[in-house]
């Protein structure tokens, strides 16, 4: 009895099973023609991991270096030129003067492994993922991202405004000490000539 | 009984040389686009029933991808790997489809078309759907690799198995029919689906205790057709999870579309021999309704493609089987109850002369 019991339970299930299958053969489809229709972000909000074009708000960066020192494909450079004082001084997001400028920040898209180390480190939450990820180029150079807010002419400029004012001060600094040292051997002069 | 039976090549052209080349070369006119249509249905079935789209670029919905593909793999490279035994490799898949096309020798697809009516059609094709094991065999020793040489013993083991019940079934409906004669069998089932071999063929209401054992010998053959093919759940001697391909690892390019190409044409062979058994062929359902030489090649293909349909849909649902499964359903199940309904049947078709 058995025997007719196993054959009637696996003919069975294999109706079940085509059942299954014929109601899916009907269903609507899931699939999104993805170039044609995009699916739609849900409330504008971002998943929490995913891993998108990289954004650098150049408002917020300060340039301190700490995204690519994170980074473990070395795709970040970041360089930076004090504000010489008497220079038209920039200002934060919140208003704030800042002391830098942000003479290079190079993200090479090329490199990058969306690690997204880079965001945890920033002190002051200027990178951030985009929603954006379609960004595939025919020329690799095209993802080297230039975010600095000053063109290399520009970043030459204020790197040589830089260094004339430090060289200046550095000058007028030698001349000041070597004036306070003169003036205190010619005291210290005074002293022992005094005490004797 | 002796039938004559007409084929409209012979009535237009006469009995010569070009008739029968005229008439191997037809069914190949229903081949080719047969096979495009089998794979688009393989390839949107399979997606439907996972609620995807499947292809939907080449052409309006993607009808045109079945050509794609053709045009792919004739492009392909043709390798042959140089430790393979080169002739029986290369010869393998040439085999393999010149016995699944042979069987369309005998495939009746209307009453005034069958490319050759010889008297033992069913022997026939039983015979030649034979090739099949020895080209799978052939192209898994010759490939020198021990994945294609697994996948031709699981296949060559599986093909012979099955053929025993499937033999038991094809002799219930000779017997059942008087015949082994393509044509007769279809001919006896005429005037409407109650008289199918399905339903115990012709016969008054006597014939009510022997439609469940017609019934079960339909369920067997086709249970058993699908081992003959090898299609899920039987795929055994290319289970791409267990021995990468099977017989067709090593094969690319033309050759391996010959074997893909042959086993789709099996897959209508066995449809059309199962209508031929059970469903009466080219016969309309509805007695001569609808019956005229042009409608019986349309009922003969629409039966035959509701089994291909089913083919793919049972592909798509179970699967695979594992191998001492696969052995205990042919010789433990399917052969013993076989022989039942065959007595059966047997007892019937002598009580009802």
């Amino acid at each position: 009895m058995k025997y007719f019991k196993d054959i009637w339970t696996s003919l069975y299930t294999i109706f079940v099973g085509l059942k299954i299958t014929g109601f899916h053969l009907f269903e609507k489809k899931v699939t999104m023609q993805y170039p044609d229709l995009v699916h739609p972000i849900k409330d504008n909000l971002i998943p929490l991991n995913s891993r998108n074009r990289i954004e650098v708000d150049m408002n917020r960066c300060d340039g301190c270096g700490s995204c690519a020192r994170a980074c473990p494909v070395n795709c970040i450079e970041v360089d930076l030129v004090k504000v010489t004082p008497g220079d038209d001084i920039p200002l934060f997001y919140d208003g704030k003067p800042r002391k830098t400028w942000v003479t290079k920040y190079n993200l090479d898209f090329a490199k990058c492994c969306f690690c997204s180390l880079c965001i945890e480190a920033c002190p002051t939450q200027a990178n951030r993922m985009t929603q954006e990820f379609e960004y595939a180029e025919y020329d690799r150079n095209n993802l080297l991202y230039m975010m600095s807010p000053l063109t290399p002419e520009e970043a030459e400029v204020k790197k040589k405004m830089w260094a004339d004012y430090s060289a200046a001060k550095k000058k007028a600094d030698a001349e000041a000490k070597a004036a306070a040292e003169a003036k205190a051997a010619a005291e210290a002069k005074a002293n022992e000539a005094d005490k004797q | 009984m002796e039938m004559e039976h007409t084929n409209f090549v012979y009535d237009l052209i006469g009995t010569n040389t070009i008739a029968y080349i005229l008439l191997a070369l037809l069914p190949m006119l229903f081949l080719l686009p047969y096979a495009l249509v089998a794979i688009l249905g393989e390839l949107k079935i399979s997606a439907w029933i996972q609620e995807r789209l499947g292809p939907m670029r080449t052409g309006w919905k993607g009808v045109l991808q079945p050509l794609a593909e053709v045009v792919k793999l004739l492009q392909k490279e043709d390798i042959t790997p140089s430790a393979v035994n080169k002739p029986l490799f290369n010869l393998a898949p040439f085999v393999m489809f010149a016995g699944a096309y042979a069987a369309y020798a005998v495939i009746p697809f209307s009453s005034v078309f069958i490319p050759s009516g010889i008297n033992i059609g069913l022997f026939y094709v039983f015979a030649v759907s034979a090739f099949g094991v020895i080209a799978i065999v052939m192209g898994g020793w010759a490939s020198n690799n021990k994945y294609s040489l697994l996948g031709a013993m699981r296949a060559a083991s599986q093909m012979i198995s099955y053929e025993i019940p499937i033999a038991v079934t094809i002799l219930a409906i000779a017997t059942l029919a008087g015949s082994l004669d393509m044509q007769t069998i279809i001919v006896k089932q005429g005037g409407g689906f109650w008289n199918w071999n399905l339903f115990g063929g012709p016969g008054g209401i006597a014939k009510l205790w022997v439609i469940p054992f017609t019934i079960i010998l339909f369920v067997v053959y086709f249970v058993g057709s699908l081992a003959e093919i090898n299609r899920v759940p039987f795929d055994i001697p290319e289970g791409e999870s267990e021995i990468v391909a099977g017989y067709h690892t090593e094969y690319s390019g033309m050759k391996f579309a010959m074997f893909f190409f042959a086993e789709y044409s099996n897959m209508f062979i066995v449809s059309a021999i199962i209508t031929v058994l059970f469903l009466g062929g080219w016969q309309s359902p509805f007695g001569d309704f609808l019956n005229g030489p042009i409608w019986q090649s349309l009922w003969f293909v629409s039966k035959a493609m509701i089994f291909v349909f089913m083919q793919i849909w049972i592909r798509w649902t179970l699967p695979r089987l594992r191998v001492d499964q696969l052995m205990h359903v042919t010789w433990k199940v399917m052969l013993p109850i076989s022989f039942v309904a065959f007595f059966a049947v047997a007892l019937w078709a002598m009580l009802s002369v």
